[in-house]
Protein backbone atom coordinates (compact mmCIF):
# COMPACT_ATOMS: atom_id res chain seq x y z
CA UNK A 1 0.00 0.00 0.00
CA UNK A 2 1.81 3.43 -1.14
CA UNK A 3 0.82 6.35 -2.31
CA UNK A 4 1.68 5.96 -5.47
CA UNK A 5 -1.24 3.28 -6.38
CA UNK A 6 -3.56 6.43 -6.54
CA UNK A 7 -1.74 7.33 -9.87
CA UNK A 8 -4.12 4.71 -11.20
CA UNK A 9 -6.53 6.99 -12.72
CA UNK A 10 -9.44 4.08 -11.58
CA UNK A 11 -7.96 4.10 -8.04
CA UNK A 12 -7.78 8.00 -7.29
CA UNK A 13 -11.47 8.20 -8.71
CA UNK A 14 -12.53 5.92 -5.82
CA UNK A 15 -10.61 7.36 -3.30
CA UNK A 16 -11.56 10.90 -4.80
CA UNK A 17 -15.71 9.71 -4.34
CA UNK A 18 -14.76 8.24 -1.34
CA UNK A 19 -13.01 11.66 0.19
CA UNK A 20 -14.82 14.32 -1.61
CA UNK A 21 -17.94 14.39 0.39
CA UNK A 22 -16.50 14.25 4.12
CA UNK A 23 -13.87 16.92 3.19
CA UNK A 24 -16.39 18.92 1.68
CA UNK A 25 -18.63 19.00 4.42
CA UNK A 26 -15.52 19.82 6.90
CA UNK A 27 -14.66 22.40 4.80
CA UNK A 28 -18.14 24.21 4.74
CA UNK A 29 -18.18 23.51 8.21
CA UNK A 30 -15.37 25.53 9.52
CA UNK A 31 -16.09 27.78 6.62
CA UNK A 32 -18.95 28.88 8.39
CA UNK A 33 -17.96 28.41 11.95
CA UNK A 34 -15.17 30.46 11.12
CA UNK A 35 -16.83 33.41 9.65
CA UNK A 36 -19.95 33.24 11.50
CA UNK A 37 -17.27 33.31 15.13
CA UNK A 38 -14.98 36.16 13.25
CA UNK A 39 -17.89 38.26 11.58
CA UNK A 40 -19.97 38.48 14.38
CA UNK A 41 -18.28 36.96 17.72
CA UNK A 42 -14.84 38.88 17.78
CA UNK A 43 -15.03 42.30 19.09
CA UNK A 44 -13.93 45.20 16.53
CA UNK A 45 -10.33 45.88 16.70
CA UNK A 46 -9.82 49.48 18.62
CA UNK A 47 -8.24 51.31 16.04
CA UNK A 48 -9.26 49.98 12.90
CA UNK A 49 -12.78 49.24 13.65
CA UNK A 50 -15.01 46.77 11.94
CA UNK A 51 -12.90 46.76 9.05
CA UNK A 52 -10.35 44.15 10.80
CA UNK A 53 -12.67 41.36 10.42
CA UNK A 54 -11.95 41.23 6.20
CA UNK A 55 -8.69 39.20 7.81
CA UNK A 56 -10.92 36.43 7.77
CA UNK A 57 -11.19 36.07 4.09
CA UNK A 58 -8.07 37.76 3.49
CA UNK A 59 -4.93 35.46 5.15
CA UNK A 60 -6.62 32.18 4.34
CA UNK A 61 -7.11 32.97 0.60
CA UNK A 62 -3.37 34.68 0.69
CA UNK A 63 -2.50 31.47 1.88
CA UNK A 64 -3.95 29.27 -0.27
CA UNK A 65 -2.54 31.18 -3.46
CA UNK A 66 0.87 30.41 -2.85
CA UNK A 67 0.19 27.12 -1.43
CA UNK A 68 -1.88 26.29 -4.53
CA UNK A 69 1.29 27.19 -6.47
CA UNK A 70 3.69 24.72 -4.03
CA UNK A 71 1.28 21.99 -4.82
CA UNK A 72 1.42 22.72 -8.54
CA UNK A 73 5.22 22.29 -8.69
CA UNK A 74 4.84 19.36 -6.56
CA UNK A 75 2.33 17.50 -9.25
CA UNK A 76 5.06 19.09 -12.21
CA UNK A 77 8.12 17.64 -10.43
CA UNK A 78 6.13 13.83 -9.81
CA UNK A 79 4.56 14.33 -13.35
CA UNK A 80 8.35 15.30 -15.00
CA UNK A 81 9.97 12.30 -13.16
CA UNK A 82 7.30 9.39 -12.53
CA UNK A 83 4.88 10.22 -15.62
CA UNK A 84 1.49 9.62 -13.45
CA UNK A 85 -0.94 11.28 -15.53
CA UNK A 86 -3.35 12.04 -12.60
CA UNK A 87 -0.55 13.58 -11.36
CA UNK A 88 -0.76 16.22 -14.06
CA UNK A 89 -4.37 16.81 -14.20
CA UNK A 90 -4.05 17.82 -10.75
CA UNK A 91 -2.09 20.17 -11.39
CA UNK A 92 -4.25 21.53 -14.22
CA UNK A 93 -6.84 21.39 -12.42
CA UNK A 94 -5.47 23.41 -8.97
CA UNK A 95 -4.40 26.53 -11.33
CA UNK A 96 -7.77 28.16 -11.28
CA UNK A 97 -8.60 27.73 -7.91
CA UNK A 98 -5.38 29.05 -7.02
CA UNK A 99 -5.72 31.76 -9.33
CA UNK A 100 -9.29 32.65 -7.76
CA UNK A 101 -7.90 32.77 -4.59
CA UNK A 102 -4.98 35.54 -5.54
CA UNK A 103 -8.19 37.21 -6.95
CA UNK A 104 -9.53 36.82 -3.57
CA UNK A 105 -6.63 38.34 -1.94
CA UNK A 106 -6.10 40.99 -3.91
CA UNK A 107 -9.30 42.21 -3.87
CA UNK A 108 -9.87 41.81 -0.03
CA UNK A 109 -7.17 43.22 0.31
CA UNK A 110 -7.84 46.46 -1.82
CA UNK A 111 -11.37 46.89 -0.24
CA UNK A 112 -9.48 47.14 3.07
CA UNK A 113 -6.77 49.15 1.86
CA UNK A 114 -9.33 52.10 1.12
CA UNK A 115 -10.71 53.19 4.50
CA UNK A 116 -7.24 52.24 6.08
CA UNK A 117 -4.03 53.04 3.70
CA UNK A 118 -6.65 55.67 1.83
CA UNK A 119 -5.84 53.66 -1.19
CA UNK A 120 -7.23 50.57 -3.42
CA UNK A 121 -3.80 49.89 -4.22
CA UNK A 122 -0.57 50.39 -3.30
CA UNK A 123 2.68 49.79 -5.38
CA UNK A 124 3.81 47.71 -2.25
CA UNK A 125 6.29 44.49 -2.70
CA UNK A 126 3.88 42.09 -0.97
CA UNK A 127 0.63 43.56 -3.09
CA UNK A 128 3.07 43.70 -6.18
CA UNK A 129 4.50 40.51 -5.56
CA UNK A 130 0.60 38.95 -5.52
CA UNK A 131 -0.04 40.39 -8.41
CA UNK A 132 2.99 38.47 -10.80
CA UNK A 133 1.55 35.32 -9.25
CA UNK A 134 -1.39 36.06 -10.68
CA UNK A 135 0.25 36.79 -13.55
CA UNK A 136 2.06 33.33 -13.35
CA UNK A 137 -1.29 31.74 -13.00
CA UNK A 138 -2.82 33.15 -16.31
CA UNK A 139 0.29 32.20 -18.28
CA UNK A 140 0.30 28.62 -16.99
CA UNK A 141 -3.48 28.34 -17.54
CA UNK A 142 -3.31 30.18 -21.25
CA UNK A 143 -0.20 27.50 -22.18
CA UNK A 144 -2.97 24.66 -21.03
CA UNK A 145 -5.30 24.97 -22.96
CA UNK A 146 -3.30 26.58 -25.99
CA UNK A 147 -1.44 23.13 -26.80
CA UNK A 148 -4.04 20.22 -28.38
CA UNK A 149 -2.15 17.00 -27.81
CA UNK A 150 -2.68 16.19 -23.82
CA UNK A 151 1.08 14.76 -22.91
CA UNK A 152 2.69 18.02 -24.61
CA UNK A 153 0.41 20.30 -22.79
CA UNK A 154 1.42 18.57 -19.40
CA UNK A 155 5.41 18.74 -20.18
CA UNK A 156 5.42 21.93 -21.27
CA UNK A 157 3.33 23.58 -18.51
CA UNK A 158 5.32 21.04 -16.01
CA UNK A 159 8.40 22.90 -16.81
CA UNK A 160 7.21 26.16 -17.21
CA UNK A 161 5.77 25.68 -13.81
CA UNK A 162 9.31 24.88 -12.54
CA UNK A 163 11.02 27.72 -14.04
CA UNK A 164 8.03 30.23 -12.86
CA UNK A 165 8.50 29.13 -9.68
CA UNK A 166 11.80 30.11 -9.90
CA UNK A 167 11.36 33.43 -10.88
CA UNK A 168 8.46 34.22 -8.54
CA UNK A 169 10.26 33.92 -6.05
CA UNK A 170 13.08 36.01 -7.76
CA UNK A 171 10.50 38.49 -8.17
CA UNK A 172 9.40 38.54 -4.74
CA UNK A 173 12.77 39.55 -3.42
CA UNK A 174 13.05 41.94 -6.66
CA UNK A 175 10.25 43.56 -5.26
CA UNK A 176 11.07 43.61 -1.64
CA UNK A 177 14.18 45.35 -2.98
CA UNK A 178 12.40 48.17 -5.18
CA UNK A 179 10.34 49.81 -2.75
CA UNK A 180 9.62 49.94 1.02
CA UNK A 181 6.28 48.15 1.81
CA UNK A 182 3.01 49.42 3.34
CA UNK A 183 1.69 46.22 4.05
CA UNK A 184 2.12 44.82 7.80
CA UNK A 185 4.36 41.71 8.56
CA UNK A 186 3.26 38.31 9.44
CA UNK A 187 0.63 38.07 11.63
CA UNK A 188 1.15 34.04 11.91
CA UNK A 189 4.47 33.33 12.51
CA UNK A 190 5.64 31.06 15.39
CA UNK A 191 6.81 33.82 17.15
CA UNK A 192 3.93 34.39 19.16
CA UNK A 193 5.29 38.29 20.04
CA UNK A 194 4.45 39.88 16.51
CA UNK A 195 0.99 37.48 16.50
CA UNK A 196 -2.82 38.90 16.65
CA UNK A 197 -4.68 38.99 19.81
CA UNK A 198 -6.01 35.42 20.23
CA UNK A 199 -9.52 36.41 20.05
CA UNK A 200 -8.94 36.68 16.66
CA UNK A 201 -6.31 34.11 15.96
CA UNK A 202 -8.34 31.19 17.07
CA UNK A 203 -11.31 31.87 14.28
CA UNK A 204 -8.97 32.61 11.83
CA UNK A 205 -7.27 28.77 12.19
CA UNK A 206 -10.54 27.85 12.04
CA UNK A 207 -10.81 30.14 8.36
CA UNK A 208 -7.57 28.99 7.46
CA UNK A 209 -8.54 25.52 8.19
CA UNK A 210 -11.78 25.53 5.99
CA UNK A 211 -9.79 27.07 2.78
CA UNK A 212 -7.56 24.53 2.78
CA UNK A 213 -10.33 22.21 3.04
CA UNK A 214 -12.02 23.96 0.91
CA UNK A 215 -8.84 24.06 -1.89
CA UNK A 216 -8.75 20.40 -1.13
CA UNK A 217 -12.03 19.33 -2.05
CA UNK A 218 -11.69 21.97 -5.04
CA UNK A 219 -8.89 20.42 -6.53
CA UNK A 220 -9.99 16.46 -6.06
CA UNK A 221 -13.49 17.65 -7.79
CA UNK A 222 -12.21 18.88 -10.66
CA UNK A 223 -9.04 16.43 -10.83
CA UNK A 224 -11.95 13.76 -11.14
CA UNK A 225 -13.69 15.65 -13.61
CA UNK A 226 -10.38 16.35 -15.87
CA UNK A 227 -10.15 12.20 -15.51
CA UNK A 228 -13.59 11.63 -17.18
CA UNK A 229 -13.51 14.43 -19.62
CA UNK A 230 -10.20 12.67 -21.09
CA UNK A 231 -11.42 9.21 -20.57
CA UNK A 232 -14.76 10.45 -22.96
CA UNK A 233 -12.96 11.82 -25.27
CA UNK A 234 -10.86 8.49 -25.83
CA UNK A 235 -14.09 6.47 -26.20
CA UNK A 236 -15.51 8.89 -28.65
CA UNK A 237 -12.07 8.69 -30.45
CA UNK A 238 -12.26 5.05 -30.38
CA UNK A 239 -15.87 5.04 -31.34
CA UNK A 240 -15.34 6.93 -34.50
CA UNK A 241 -12.00 4.31 -35.44
CA UNK A 242 -14.85 1.66 -34.78
CA UNK B 1 28.82 25.93 -32.94
CA UNK B 2 30.25 28.94 -35.00
CA UNK B 3 28.67 28.02 -38.16
CA UNK B 4 25.43 27.71 -36.22
CA UNK B 5 26.48 31.00 -34.85
CA UNK B 6 27.19 32.33 -38.41
CA UNK B 7 24.07 30.62 -40.33
CA UNK B 8 21.97 32.36 -37.63
CA UNK B 9 23.88 36.12 -38.09
CA UNK B 10 23.73 35.93 -42.13
CA UNK B 11 19.90 35.30 -42.24
CA UNK B 12 19.28 37.94 -39.45
CA UNK B 13 20.89 40.51 -41.48
CA UNK B 14 20.08 39.77 -45.27
CA UNK B 15 16.90 40.85 -46.39
CA UNK B 16 13.79 39.63 -44.62
CA UNK B 17 15.73 38.89 -41.31
CA UNK B 18 14.05 42.04 -39.62
CA UNK B 19 17.49 42.48 -38.66
CA UNK B 20 17.11 46.64 -37.71
CA UNK B 21 13.32 45.97 -36.87
CA UNK B 22 13.67 45.65 -33.21
CA UNK B 23 16.20 48.82 -33.48
CA UNK B 24 13.40 51.01 -35.40
CA UNK B 25 10.73 49.63 -32.86
CA UNK B 26 12.89 50.64 -29.72
CA UNK B 27 13.19 54.38 -31.26
CA UNK B 28 9.45 54.85 -31.87
CA UNK B 29 8.91 53.73 -28.77
CA UNK B 30 11.10 56.21 -26.86
CA UNK B 31 10.31 59.44 -29.56
CA UNK B 32 6.44 58.24 -28.98
CA UNK B 33 6.71 59.07 -25.01
CA UNK B 34 7.44 62.65 -25.00
CA UNK B 35 4.37 63.38 -26.84
CA UNK B 36 2.34 60.92 -24.32
CA UNK B 37 3.57 62.46 -21.09
CA UNK B 38 5.30 66.20 -22.74
CA UNK B 39 8.48 67.14 -23.67
CA UNK B 40 8.87 68.94 -20.06
CA UNK B 41 13.13 68.16 -19.00
CA UNK B 42 11.79 68.20 -15.56
CA UNK B 43 9.22 65.31 -16.56
CA UNK B 44 11.20 63.50 -19.25
CA UNK B 45 14.33 63.18 -17.11
CA UNK B 46 13.10 61.15 -14.43
CA UNK B 47 11.69 58.40 -15.95
CA UNK B 48 14.47 58.69 -18.73
CA UNK B 49 15.72 55.15 -17.45
CA UNK B 50 12.42 53.48 -17.06
CA UNK B 51 10.95 53.94 -20.16
CA UNK B 52 14.62 53.41 -21.87
CA UNK B 53 14.42 49.74 -19.88
CA UNK B 54 10.71 49.32 -20.98
CA UNK B 55 11.84 50.19 -24.71
CA UNK B 56 14.64 47.70 -24.92
CA UNK B 57 12.48 45.62 -23.21
CA UNK B 58 9.74 45.65 -25.55
CA UNK B 59 12.06 45.27 -28.84
CA UNK B 60 13.06 42.10 -27.40
CA UNK B 61 10.01 40.78 -27.08
CA UNK B 62 8.68 41.36 -30.48
CA UNK B 63 11.88 40.13 -32.01
CA UNK B 64 11.90 36.60 -29.95
CA UNK B 65 9.57 34.43 -32.32
CA UNK B 66 12.23 34.94 -34.88
CA UNK B 67 14.61 33.05 -32.81
CA UNK B 68 12.97 29.64 -33.71
CA UNK B 69 9.89 29.81 -35.76
CA UNK B 70 11.27 30.83 -39.17
CA UNK B 71 13.30 27.11 -38.72
CA UNK B 72 10.32 25.22 -36.84
CA UNK B 73 8.39 26.02 -40.53
CA UNK B 74 11.27 25.23 -43.07
CA UNK B 75 11.74 21.94 -40.94
CA UNK B 76 15.62 23.24 -40.33
CA UNK B 77 14.99 22.95 -36.90
CA UNK B 78 14.44 19.76 -36.52
CA UNK B 79 17.62 18.60 -38.98
CA UNK B 80 19.75 20.82 -36.09
CA UNK B 81 18.16 18.18 -33.57
CA UNK B 82 19.39 15.54 -35.15
CA UNK B 83 23.10 17.20 -35.58
CA UNK B 84 25.92 16.02 -33.34
CA UNK B 85 25.73 19.05 -31.54
CA UNK B 86 23.83 19.09 -27.97
CA UNK B 87 20.37 20.90 -28.44
CA UNK B 88 21.09 22.92 -25.38
CA UNK B 89 24.30 24.17 -27.36
CA UNK B 90 22.34 24.70 -30.07
CA UNK B 91 19.62 26.72 -28.21
CA UNK B 92 22.63 29.25 -26.70
CA UNK B 93 23.78 29.69 -29.82
CA UNK B 94 20.11 30.78 -30.73
CA UNK B 95 20.13 32.72 -27.74
CA UNK B 96 23.25 34.16 -28.62
CA UNK B 97 22.25 35.32 -31.94
CA UNK B 98 19.42 36.69 -31.29
CA UNK B 99 21.17 38.97 -28.47
CA UNK B 100 24.10 40.72 -31.12
CA UNK B 101 21.25 41.19 -33.75
CA UNK B 102 18.88 42.28 -31.27
CA UNK B 103 20.59 43.27 -28.07
CA UNK B 104 23.18 44.80 -28.81
CA UNK B 105 22.35 47.51 -31.18
CA UNK B 106 19.57 48.47 -28.23
CA UNK B 107 22.42 48.47 -26.05
CA UNK B 108 24.53 50.56 -28.21
CA UNK B 109 21.41 52.96 -29.17
CA UNK B 110 20.41 53.50 -25.84
CA UNK B 111 22.52 55.97 -25.06
CA UNK B 112 21.79 58.38 -28.06
CA UNK B 113 17.60 57.84 -27.11
CA UNK B 114 18.93 59.06 -23.89
CA UNK B 115 19.36 62.43 -25.21
CA UNK B 116 16.42 62.60 -26.97
CA UNK B 117 14.76 61.93 -23.22
CA UNK B 118 17.20 64.09 -21.83
CA UNK B 119 19.04 61.69 -19.50
CA UNK B 120 20.56 63.26 -16.49
CA UNK B 121 24.49 63.44 -17.29
CA UNK B 122 25.59 60.19 -14.93
CA UNK B 123 23.30 57.83 -15.84
CA UNK B 124 24.53 57.26 -19.46
CA UNK B 125 27.10 55.21 -18.19
CA UNK B 126 24.87 53.36 -15.84
CA UNK B 127 22.10 52.58 -18.88
CA UNK B 128 24.95 51.74 -20.75
CA UNK B 129 26.88 48.92 -18.61
CA UNK B 130 22.74 47.39 -17.09
CA UNK B 131 21.63 47.09 -20.71
CA UNK B 132 24.58 45.14 -21.51
CA UNK B 133 24.56 43.44 -18.52
CA UNK B 134 20.78 43.01 -18.71
CA UNK B 135 19.80 42.35 -22.41
CA UNK B 136 21.69 38.83 -22.39
CA UNK B 137 18.83 37.42 -19.88
CA UNK B 138 16.29 38.88 -21.66
CA UNK B 139 18.03 37.02 -24.62
CA UNK B 140 18.32 33.66 -22.86
CA UNK B 141 14.44 33.80 -21.09
CA UNK B 142 13.04 35.04 -24.02
CA UNK B 143 14.63 32.31 -26.32
CA UNK B 144 12.79 29.58 -23.56
CA UNK B 145 9.75 31.52 -24.02
CA UNK B 146 10.31 30.77 -27.52
CA UNK B 147 10.83 27.01 -27.28
CA UNK B 148 7.99 26.75 -25.11
CA UNK B 149 5.24 28.27 -28.37
CA UNK B 150 7.55 26.83 -31.02
CA UNK B 151 4.63 24.50 -32.11
CA UNK B 152 1.63 27.00 -31.87
CA UNK B 153 -0.11 28.70 -34.86
CA UNK B 154 -0.48 31.61 -32.75
CA UNK B 155 2.17 31.43 -30.41
CA UNK B 156 3.00 35.59 -30.27
CA UNK B 157 0.49 36.69 -27.67
CA UNK B 158 0.66 33.75 -25.29
CA UNK B 159 4.51 33.83 -25.75
CA UNK B 160 3.79 37.85 -24.03
CA UNK B 161 1.77 36.27 -21.61
CA UNK B 162 4.60 33.68 -20.58
CA UNK B 163 8.05 35.94 -21.10
CA UNK B 164 7.01 39.08 -19.83
CA UNK B 165 6.50 38.01 -15.96
CA UNK B 166 9.97 36.41 -16.44
CA UNK B 167 11.02 39.74 -17.52
CA UNK B 168 9.81 41.07 -14.12
CA UNK B 169 13.44 40.67 -11.61
CA UNK B 170 15.50 41.23 -14.90
CA UNK B 171 13.41 44.81 -15.45
CA UNK B 172 13.66 45.62 -11.76
CA UNK B 173 17.22 45.60 -11.17
CA UNK B 174 18.60 46.79 -14.16
CA UNK B 175 16.02 49.59 -14.16
CA UNK B 176 17.36 50.66 -10.86
CA UNK B 177 20.88 50.36 -12.03
CA UNK B 178 20.05 53.14 -14.13
CA UNK B 179 17.63 54.93 -12.24
CA UNK B 180 20.41 54.91 -9.56
CA UNK B 181 22.75 56.26 -11.98
CA UNK B 182 20.86 58.50 -13.29
CA UNK B 183 20.30 59.79 -9.63
CA UNK B 184 24.53 59.92 -8.53
CA UNK B 185 23.77 57.18 -6.00
CA UNK B 186 25.42 53.82 -5.17
CA UNK B 187 24.52 51.13 -8.14
CA UNK B 188 26.72 48.32 -6.43
CA UNK B 189 23.53 45.78 -5.27
CA UNK B 190 21.18 45.91 -8.14
CA UNK B 191 24.26 45.93 -10.68
CA UNK B 192 25.53 42.47 -8.73
CA UNK B 193 21.29 41.16 -8.13
CA UNK B 194 21.45 42.00 -12.84
CA UNK B 195 24.64 40.27 -13.00
CA UNK B 196 23.67 36.98 -11.15
CA UNK B 197 20.09 36.85 -13.15
CA UNK B 198 21.80 37.23 -16.18
CA UNK B 199 24.62 34.45 -15.34
CA UNK B 200 22.01 32.33 -13.41
CA UNK B 201 19.39 32.37 -16.52
CA UNK B 202 22.09 32.01 -18.93
CA UNK B 203 23.62 28.86 -16.73
CA UNK B 204 20.24 27.25 -16.59
CA UNK B 205 17.78 28.01 -18.90
CA UNK B 206 19.36 27.01 -21.87
CA UNK B 207 18.51 23.51 -20.22
CA UNK B 208 15.14 24.31 -19.87
CA UNK B 209 14.65 25.53 -23.00
CA UNK B 210 15.99 22.38 -24.60
CA UNK B 211 13.89 19.93 -22.29
CA UNK B 212 11.00 22.13 -23.92
CA UNK B 213 12.27 22.10 -27.35
CA UNK B 214 12.85 18.21 -27.24
CA UNK B 215 9.20 17.73 -26.48
CA UNK B 216 7.68 20.07 -29.18
CA UNK B 217 10.12 18.30 -31.39
CA UNK B 218 8.50 14.62 -30.40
Amino acid sequence: MSLWEYANPVKFIRLADRMLPPVAVLALLCLVVGLVWGFFFTPDDYRQGSTVKIIYLHVPSALMAINAWLMMLVASLIWIIRRHHVSALAARAAAPVGATMTVIALATGAIWGQPMWGTWWAWDPRLTSFLILFLFYLGYMALWEAIESDDTAADLTAILCLVGSVFAILSRYAVNFWNQGLHQGASLSMDAEENVADVFWLPLLVCMAGFVLLFLALVLLRTQTEIRARRTRALIARERAA
Amino acid sequence: MRALLLRDLALAVRAGGGFGLGLSFFLIVTVLVPFAVGPDTGTLAPIAPGVLWIGALLACLLSLDRILALDWEDGSLDLLATAPLPLEGIVTVKALAHWITTGLPLVAAAPALGVLLSLPGPGYLWLFVSLLLGTPALSVIGTFGAALVVGLKRGGLLMSLLVLPLYVPTLIFGAEVARRGAEGLDVQTPLLMLAGISTGSLALLPFAAAAVLRVNLR
